[in-house]
Parts: C-alpha cells; structure tokens; sequence
C-alpha cells in the first residue's frame, strides 16, 4: 500500500438489520487512485458496505473515515460528506422525469453552483466520450439498459468526487454491454479515480482490481491483489466460493 | 501490499459482540440531542402559547366575545343536543363515505378501460367526472333535496337526509375518482409491462399490481376528501335534518349565543383528527415493511 492516507477507510464497522448482523465487523483500507473490488455471495452485504460510506445507512459501531474526517460522527453534515462521493446504484436511479442532460447536471447546478452552460459543456463532453452525445435530449426511459447505466456513471462521476462507489454496475446488462461499461471503468481507472465496486463479474474483478475483498459472515473475510485472491485463496469459504464460480464458468 | 491477509478464524474465534465505547459515546450524544430538541419544542410551544393567550385576552373585545362565543354555561346545554346531532353526521360518513370510495373507484377504473368497444364507458364516466366536479355542492343538494320531492315520482323517497346523502355521493366521487386516477397514472409504465408479462390480463394487472400500489399512494388525498365529506354532510340540514350543524342553529336562534356552534364546529375537529393520524400511521406501517429505508 503507498505511504498516503487512505482516501476511505472503514474501522469496525457493524450494521445489523434488526436481528440480522449483516456486517460484523467490517475493516477496509482505500487507498488514493486505487480500485477496490468487493467480492462474495449474494446477500453477504457488499451494497449494505457502500450504502453505509454514502450515509445512506446509519452504522450500528464503528466508523468510516473520508480523508482522514470520521464521516459516521453524528456531529457531520451528511450532505458535504455525500459531495465528495459518486454513487452508482444496482439499479441506475436515474431520474424519469429528467433527460439526460439534467439528470447529470442537476447536481452540478443545484449543490455545486455550476453555471448552467458550463455544466452542460462538461455534461456533454463526457457523454461524447461514452458515445452517448446523440442521446443527451432523451429520458431515461427510453434508454437501453447499457446507456442508462453510462449515464448514471457520467452523472456520478461529474462533479469530481473523491471517491466512486460502484453496485454491481454490470448486473442487469448483457455481455457486450458489460464490456461497454466495464472498458469506460478502465478509463476511469486509468484516469486515477478512487473506486470502491461491488461485483459478481469475477474476469473484471481480476482485471481491474488493485485489491480484492471477500466478504462474508459480516467480516471481510480475505483480502489481497486480485492475483492473491483469485489465484491462491488462503481461506476455504473463498476457495469454495471461487470454486463454485469456476463451475458455473463464470470465472 | 503485502501477502493476503486471513483474518482469525471468522466464525469460532470472534469474540461475541461488545458495544464499543465509541458506539456509546455516539449514542450518548444523540439522546442528549435529542433531550435538547425536546427541550427547545417545549421552551418555544410554551412562549408562543402565552404570547397568544396574552394578545387575545388582552384585546377590548375580548370579555364580550368571550360571553358571546365562549359561554361555559351554552356550551354545557348545547352539548347533548349536539351530540345527538353528530350520530347523523356520522351515519351519513358511515355508509357514504365507502360508497363514495368504491363508486369512485369503479367510475377511475372505467375511465382507464382501453379499447374501442369501451369507448362510450369511458366517455360516460369522463362527462360525469368532469360536470360533477365542477358543479357547485349547495346547488347539487338543493336541487336534489327540493327537486326531486317535487317531481312526485311514485317510489321514490322524499326523504331529506337519503337525498342529501345522494347528492354528497354524486358529488364526491368525482373527485375521488379524480384522486384515484392520478394514482393509476403515477404507476410507473414498467409495472404494467411486467405484470403483461407474466401473462396476467389488463384486469388482473390493474387488479393485483396498478391499483395496490396506487392506492397505496393516494390514501392520504382519499382520507383528505373524507375529512371534507365529514364537514360537508352539515350541509344536509339544508333540507331539514336535524345534524350537530342544525342543533347548534337551532339553540343560536333561541338564545343568540354562538357557543353551541363554536362546540359542534370543536366536533368536527375532534372527529377529523384521529381519521387523519390513523392514515398516517397506516400508510407509515405500510413503507416500513416494503421500503430498503435507510436514513435519507
Ligand atoms: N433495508 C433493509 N432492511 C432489512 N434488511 C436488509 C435491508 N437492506 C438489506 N438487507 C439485508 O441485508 C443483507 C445484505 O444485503 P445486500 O444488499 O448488502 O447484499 P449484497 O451483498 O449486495 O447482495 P447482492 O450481491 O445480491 O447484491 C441481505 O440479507 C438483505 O436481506
Ligand atoms: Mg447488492
């Protein structure tokens, strides 16, 4: 790990949905232009995990760190917490009653006070960049899964958080689509962002991931470069769920 | 980084949870959040209720007021009167209220019906939705209530409180109608499509997945227009029925002191209150169970 802070850091954290303790006892290290994949079976609490570091949960104990500021206090303003973070959700969220171009530039011009048409200048110039200019006028609706999901990164991405946090942007897309979405990740990558992503799309987790994180029982339960995880998994649960994963050829 | 790290063994060797004393201190500082925010509402109720008490009491008018409007000795004589007058008021809420709701419902449903042999349904229901929503209530009711005994029409009833109950369920399911169509329209098109997929017909569609959800949504609008339908059946002393509203009218005539009105018009704010928390617990209970929440 480099020498810097970590951009997130989680400490402890636990989360429990009345009875059931979904996370345990979470700790997780991201470091500054790194790529953290977060792996592990459904239902173990990977959207739980990011839901948590955009506030949008409470945490029961322990706390998240954004840029050395303990983001969990109850003393913090959410909201300027939530600015410096870029959510893209399982499923899209994006706004129906908006077109594209304000769905993306409704944060920029509300919250930060961009002009309109410079807010749109850079609207466009990312979505050109997704191959989406032509679709700029259109609602979401109308929309293919594949561009509804690039508008939701472009919109997320906008306003230069200091962190993305990805759900399992891949879920619902078919696999050209994927590959669509995850080279533009790639990019993002390449570009130096902090991403956090939840996936079950193993072949990209291996690819993109500076770090592995396999989440089970609430607790992460190993962690490594995506050649320490994926190629010697040194606990059974991983080795099992990795294995099952190969069977169903999805590795 | 260094070598994959394996925590302890997960599930034997983790110690049973134990708050910590960050978790403590956190709740520790929102309870007294909390004692504070209830602190502050008691401290400003208190200041603006003396304020009020102070400029009211203060003002000239007030001891002839008082006597006029707020006489213990009236309100205490007009109470059981009064009170006598409100089984009426709810027994008219009582059956039209939930005629009034599926008579609004069935005429909503009519007007979403697609397809050309439906066409005069829909027609049907959109001219009686659009004429009487805009007709005015009073004219309704004295039209129907001296109307309709005047036409002499054999087996009809002249009966004041069962026409003035027609014309409150004429004119309300209009607008519950109303009500309830916007609902079906703010279910997302996806829905439909889905439910269409399953193989479920148009019925069965609006039936098991459109109109939960848009009932769900449109509960607290429902129980706004029955607040209003429970002021609106005073209007039935118009044709003579003796309701809180008459009773009231009747005492004022005889003593031209206005408390037996201020007590019934109390009577309505006291029967509206807990029609409007029940909703608001019911639509609460509702998201609880279905919605991911979470505190945004
Ligand atoms: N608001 C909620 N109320 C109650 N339980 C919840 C809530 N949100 C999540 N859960 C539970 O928490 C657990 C973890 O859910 P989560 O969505 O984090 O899983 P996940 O790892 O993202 O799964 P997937 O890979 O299928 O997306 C699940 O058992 C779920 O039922
Ligand atoms: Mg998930």
């Amino acid at each position: 790990m480099t020498a810097t802070d970590p951009v997130l850091r989680f400490e402890s954290v636990r989360k429990a949905f009345g009875e059931q303790v979904v996370l345990d006892d979470v700790s997780l290290e991201v470091p500054e232009h790194s790529v953290t994949v977060l792996i592990g079976a459904s239902g173990s609490g990977k959207s739980t995990l990011l839901r948590c570091a955009n506030l949008l949960e409470e945490i029961d104990d322990g706390a998240i760190w954004l840029d050395g500021e303990d983001v969990t206090d109850p003393r913090v303003d959410a909201d300027a917490v939530r600015r410096r973070i870029g959510v893209v959700f399982q499923a899209y969220n994006l706004f129906p009653h908006l077109n594209v171009l304000d769905n993306i530039t409704l944060g920029p011009r509300r919250v930060h006070g961009v002009r309109r048409a410079e807010a749109e200048r850079r609207a466009t110039e990312l979505l050109d960049r997704l191959g989406l200019a032509a679709k700029a006028r259109e609602y979401p609706d109308r929309l293919s899964g594949g561009q509804q999901q690039r508008v939701a990164l472009v919109r997320a991405i906008v306003s230069e958080p200091r962190v993305l946090l990805l759900d399992e942007i891949t879920a619902a897309l078919d696999p050209e689509l994927v590959t669509e979405v995850l080279s533009v990740v790639r990019d993002l990558k390449e570009q130096g962002r902090t991403m956090v992503l939840a996936t079950h799309e193993m072949a990209f987790a291996r690819d993109v991931a500076d770090q592995v994180c396999f989440l089970a029982d609430g607790v992460i339960l190993e962690r490594g470069t995506s050649a320490q995880v994926f190629g010697d998994p040194q606990h059974e649960r991983t080795r099992r769920f990795l294995s099952r994963l190969s069977d169903a050829g999805r590795l | 980084m260094s070598g994959a790290e394996v925590s302890a063994d997960p599930v034997m060797g983790r110690a049973p949870y134990q708050p910590s004393e960050r978790r403590l201190a956190r709740e520790a500082y929102r309870r007294s959040r909390t004692r504070r925010s209830a602190l502050i509402a008691a401290a400003s109720t208190l200041a603006v209720a003396t304020v009020l008490f102070i400029v009211v009491t203060g003002s000239p008018g007030w001891p002839v007021t008082q006597k006029t409007f707020l006489s213990p000795h009236y309100a205490r004589a007009a109470l059981s009167p009064v009170l006598h007058g409100f089984v009426l008021n709810l027994e008219l809420l009582a059956v039209c209220g939930p005629t009034i709701l599926v008579l609004g419902l069935v005429i909503a449903a009519a007007r979403t019906l697609r397809g050309p042999v439906f066409l005069p349904v829909r027609l049907l229901a959109t001219a009686y939705v659009d004429f009487f929503r805009g007709f005015p209530l009073i004219i309704l009711l004295l039209l129907i209530v001296f109307g309709v005994p005047a036409l002499q029409l054999q087996g009809v009833t002249n009966d004041p409180i069962i026409l003035g109950g027609t014309a409150l369920v004429i004119n309300y399911s209009a607008y519950v109608a109303e009500v309830y169509r916007a609902g079906i329209e703010s279910v997302h098109p996806s829905q439909r499509a889905a439910a269409r997929s399953l193989g479920l017909t148009y019925t069965q569609t609006m039936r098991f997945v459109v109109l939960p959800q848009a009932i769900r949504r449109v509960v607290p609008a429902l129980v706004n227009d029955m607040a209003s339908l429970q002021k609106d059946t005073g209007l039935v002393y118009i044709g003579g029925a003796i309701d809180a509203v008459a009773a009231a009218h009747i005492m004022v005539a005889g003593s031209f002191n206005y408390t037996p009105l201020v007590v019934a018009g109390l009577g309505f704010v006291i029967l509206t209150i807990p029609m409007t928390r029940y909703a608001d617990w019911l639509t609460r209970r509702m998201d609880r169970r279905r919605a991911q929440g979470g505190i945004v």
